[in-house]
């Protein structure tokens, strides 16, 4: 299967409480490429049936202006997460995020239920896509199973705050607990040709810590980030658009490797940089992160 | 459906509504709404059609608006229902009886 939306730009994913008519109603209006309405931890117990009805009508009557509509669903060891399921499939969610996922068989599951619920809604086999959210230690040791567990995935989510709490210790601000997870999972993710998404910054107050994490982690190779409020998308759009430097030499990088390699040279300079074959795919990345993002609208890619 | 007992679905925060369904003979529906000179005739429209797709015939229904979409009014009222019928958790007939 090749989901024609399975490695589309997602740079933020704005997590959104399903129990809250408020929140849901309109937050296209802050353009983030991806919303993901929770229907796990924002959800009190007593009111998980109610979020389920907010969230088919929202998925089914509520114009999203081209927003990826992401859908937690509540955990394999909940008696909650096959009505869930069935919801999102009904209703038409783009990708459903599986939480406190620790290995492939927890994709194999949820995925033969989405299956059995596309039949039963009348839904294209394979048109919902998933995604797993890794927050233990056995679930971050267990990431390139999970990447390569099925066609449906389109990548995986660390999970701070559960994670640092298996690892026995917590979020610090500094990054240093997060260390081992991230490197683990951006490698695994790369390896198995799917997106990785890094955990949310909860502190609104420290904008300035937030862009240093976020510049971290696309330094790092990740695609994008959780978040929790409107006021972080455009510092996470910020760093993952190419900039039009980057965008220029990318499109002479490209262009000079095609022009030499037909001459038969290999390696050259490009404003005064050593430029050979190992950089063709990266220009070409960050040109189609350019054109995704708008902000390219060349003929290179 | 049969409405079984007394259920609330909704709260009263902004573009929400708090709607209680009791049991009744017929439909008696009650409305209240910051916005009833304006929206009092749709909110009643998109109630009535809601219990109706529901196979509910008899009910007495509140509805507290606070400036809620058509879609969340009807989620409120089909939880309300479907909690009122014990059955709110799983197999529901999502576009079935829930449209």
């Amino acid at each position: 299967m090749n989901h024609p939306n399975k490695k589309r730009l997602r740079r933020s994913m704005m997590f959104l409480n399903c129990q809250k008519p408020a929140l849901i109603k309109d937050p296209y209006i802050y353009k983030p490429d991806s919303i993901m309405l929770d229907l796990e931890d924002a959800v009190a117990e007593n009111q998980k049936d109610a979020a389920r009805f907010s969230l088919f009508h929202a998925l089914r009557e509520i114009d999203y202006h081209g927003v990826e509509r992401v859908v937690r669903i509540n955990g394999l060891d909940t008696p909650h997460w096959r009505e869930d399921v069935r919801v999102c499939v009904a209703g038409g969610a783009d990708v459903i995020r599986i939480p406190k996922c620790t290995c492939a068989n927890d994709v194999h599951v949820v995925e033969g239920a989405v299956l059995k619920a596309e039949e039963e809604f009348g839904r294209e086999k394979g048109s919902t896509l998933l995604m797993a959210a890794l927050e233990s230690c056995y679930g971050v040791l267990n990431c390139l199973e999970i990447c390569k567990s099925s066609d449906r995935l389109i990548g995986v989510a660390l999970s701070g705050g559960d994670y640092t709490k298996d690892l026995q210790t917590h979020i610090t601000g500094t990054g240093v607990e997060l260390n081992g997870a991230r490197q683990m999972m951006i490698i695994a993710a790369r390896a198995a040709g799917v997106q990785c998404f890094d955990t949310v910054f909860t502190n609104l107050d420290d904008m300035e810590g937030f862009r240093r994490e976020t510049e971290m982690i696309h330094s790092m190779g990740f695609d994008g980030k959780s978040i929790i409020n409107p006021r972080q998308i455009p510092v996470v759009h910020q760093v993952f658009t190419p900039t039009q430097k980057d965008i220029i030499f990318a499109e002479k990088v490209v262009r000079e490797i095609d022009t030499k390699k037909a001459q038969g040279i290999g390696v050259f300079t490009v404003d005064g940089k050593m430029i050979d074959i190992a950089f063709y795919d990266g220009a070409k990345r960050t040109l189609m992160l350019a054109k995704a993002a708008g902000v390219y609208g060349g003929d290179l890619i | 459906m049969e409405i079984k007992h007394t259920a609330v679905a909704g709260t009263m925060e902004s573009s929400d509504a708090l709607v209680t369904i009791e049991n009744g003979d017929g439909i008696q529906l009650s409305i209240t709404s910051p916005v009833i000179h304006q929206f009092g005739n749709r909110i009643r429209a998109v109630v009535l059609e809601t219990l109706e797709n529901l196979d509910v015939r008899n009910a007495a229904v509140t509805v507290v608006d606070r400036g809620a979409l058509d879609c969340t009014l009807k989620a409120r009222v089909e939880g309300a229902v479907f909690r009122a019928a014990d059955c709110s958790e799983h197999g529901i007939p999502w576009g079935g009886g829930v449209k």
